[in-house]
């Protein structure tokens, strides 16, 4: 029997379409979940005061400052070093065994749990390089873990530059490295800024990775050699331990918050930029 | 008779087994045009990309011969290409502008070389206006280049090049795309341009090679067939190759 193909396609349109809304509800009902239990109690106050009792009481402004110089120093640690890899993948070398090491390397990288960072970081950044439980450690941990993205991204964006471009560039007497900075990473700028907001969110989201590099102080730290405890951790230490789920929710509204306006800030940013040079 | 700009002699070009141009003598001559023309896959096209170093981002590309430029000194395959392309501009079949405003991709190539700051602006001007180009844009440099139709885009990347101030301009097929009368403008910039210019000027059509050239260059299948002035290539052509190919009997 010949199905009806006007039918097939309502059929195939209304299931994709419920895909589509099933995807973004889960989104909506997460953070409605949070703001629900947790909006109540943001104030200002919880904002930028200091915790009391382990966070009972009291805000959590050394976390928010914690969560803000984890993620922006992991990026410009893990920035330049993705896209000098990403670069170097896609215009200094044809292909050959060794880009093939290197990004079965790279792949291999983005698949180890986080966990296992946190406990390498711990060995060699606290341990063996006598680090400590500091930002620096959490921060350089957090780095490569995020680097992979960093890579992957930039690399599919670099391609996506059309050869075209490179060859005008090259009859315009650039080098190679004129070509890279001024034709090749402003086009690939917008794909580039979609991996480093990703490994900012990674970056403020981590735990398991943060717990054992930078520790949990509640102490605001003053120095990257000071522990301190993202929001992230602060909000699975609350929760975990049954100290406060209100706070806990609380943090969580403002980790959240803090993603989306990330997001935001980069859309615009990437808009602006499509802008500039199209 | 004006001196040679560039000496071409037993050039091969091979791609693998493959060879696209084999025992090409020619000799250019400063400040005129000179037009290459056969049918597609002829080896126009590879002559263009030894000339301005192109040929190297080819994978599997090999060059024979010798090729001297007036000026630079010899072609070996490890010279300094930055330097080269200082000297030897390119137009491309199509227009590529760069993802910038009509400004900056006239004065990208210029920027690169080190003209100052402040010599910009009257660079921009002078290019866009060998080009002719200026007065449908002097009122929008600062507008995407992307904006601009076919026919602006390709006189933006002549004066793009122009403004490198090369000695020599090699046009690979720049009308390929083009309606008519933006191809009567590019035509009319090259009449004024070769006075400081040597160009080479690559094309499909004969017609034009006709109108715009002042010595023409027939390659068939690799190799070079005929060459001499171009009234005189057009009106009596010594190999009868090159008289089927302008009545048009193939390619």
């Amino acid at each position: 029997m010949r199905i009806n193909p006007r039918l097939t396609d309502k059929v195939v349109r209304g299931g994709l379409t419920f895909q589509a809304l099933f995807t973004v509800g889960i989104l909506v009902l997460i953070v409605a979940v949070i703001f629900v239990k947790g909006f109540p109690y943001v104030t200002a106050e919880f904002i930028f005061s200091y915790p009391q009792d382990m966070g009972r009481l009291g805000g959590i402004f050394p976390s928010v400052v914690g969560t803000v110089f984890l993620g922006l120093l992991s990026i410009a640690f893990a920035t330049p070093l993705g896209v000098g890899t990403a670069i170097y993948l896609t215009e200094y070398t044809k292909e050959s065994s060794l880009t093939r090491i290197i990004r079965f390397g790279v792949e291999s990288l983005a698949g180890i749990p986080s966990i296992i960072y946190g406990l390498f970081g711990f060995i060699f950044f606290v341990i063996k390089l006598k680090l400590g439980w500091s930002l620096l450690s959490g921060t350089l941990t957090v780095s490569i873990m995020v680097l992979p993205t960093i890579i992957r991204t930039s690399e599919e964006a670099i391609k996506s530059v059309p050869k075209n471009l490179r060859m005008v560039s090259f009859s315009l007497a650039a080098t190679k490295w004129e070509t890279v900075t001024r034709v090749i990473l402003p086009s690939a700028a917008p794909g580039i800024l979609t991996g480093i907001m990703l490994s900012i969110g990674r970056a403020v989201s981590e735990t398991a990775a943060v717990i054992f590099t930078m520790g949990s102080s509640l102490r605001l730290p003053t120095s990257i050699m000071d522990s301190g405890r993202t929001m992230a951790v602060h909000f699975y230490i609350l929760a975990r331990e049954g100290i406060s789920m209100e706070k806990a929710y609380a943090t969580a509204v403002i980790l959240v918050c803090s993603i989306l306006i990330i997001n935001i800030a980069a859309y615009y940013l990437m808009h602006k930029m499509i802008a500039r040079y199209s | 008779m004006a001196g040679t700009k560039i000496r071409v002699r037993d050039l091969l070009v091979s791609y693998g087994a493959k060879e696209a141009l084999s025992g090409i003598d020619l000799d250019i001559y400063e400040n005129h045009v000179v037009g290459l023309m056969g049918p597609s896959a002829s080896g126009k096209s590879s002559f263009i990309s030894v000339i301005n170093g192109m040929i190297n981002f080819e994978d599997g590309a090999r060059v024979r011969g010798k090729i001297r430029i007036d000026g630079f000194g010899e072609l070996s395959g490890r010279h300094d290409h930055v330097a080269l392309r200082k000297k030897v501009g390119t137009v491309f079949a199509l227009p590529i502008p760069l993802p910038r405003s009509i400004y900056e991709n006239v004065v990208f190539g210029a920027k690169l070389k080190g003209v100052p700051r402040s010599e910009l602006n009257e660079l921009t001007e002078v290019c866009l206006k060998k080009a002719c180009l200026w007065d449908e844009v002097k009122n929008r440099l600062s507008e995407s280049a992307l904006k601009l139709s076919g026919g602006q885009q390709q006189r933006l990347c002549l004066a793009r090049t122009l403004a490198l101030r090369p000695e020599i301009i090699l046009l690979d097929e720049p009308c390929s795309g083009l309606d008519p009368i933006s191809t009567a403008k590019i035509e009319e910039a090259l009449s004024e341009l070769k006075r400081d210019h040597t160009i080479i000027l690559v094309s499909n059509n004969t017609k034009q090679i006709a109108r715009a050239s002042d010595f023409v260059a027939f390659f068939y299948m690799g190799r070079l067939i005929e060459f001499g002035p171009t009234e005189r290539v057009f009106t009596n052509p010594e190999d009868k190759m090159t008289d089927d190919y302008i009545r048009g009997k193939f390619g």
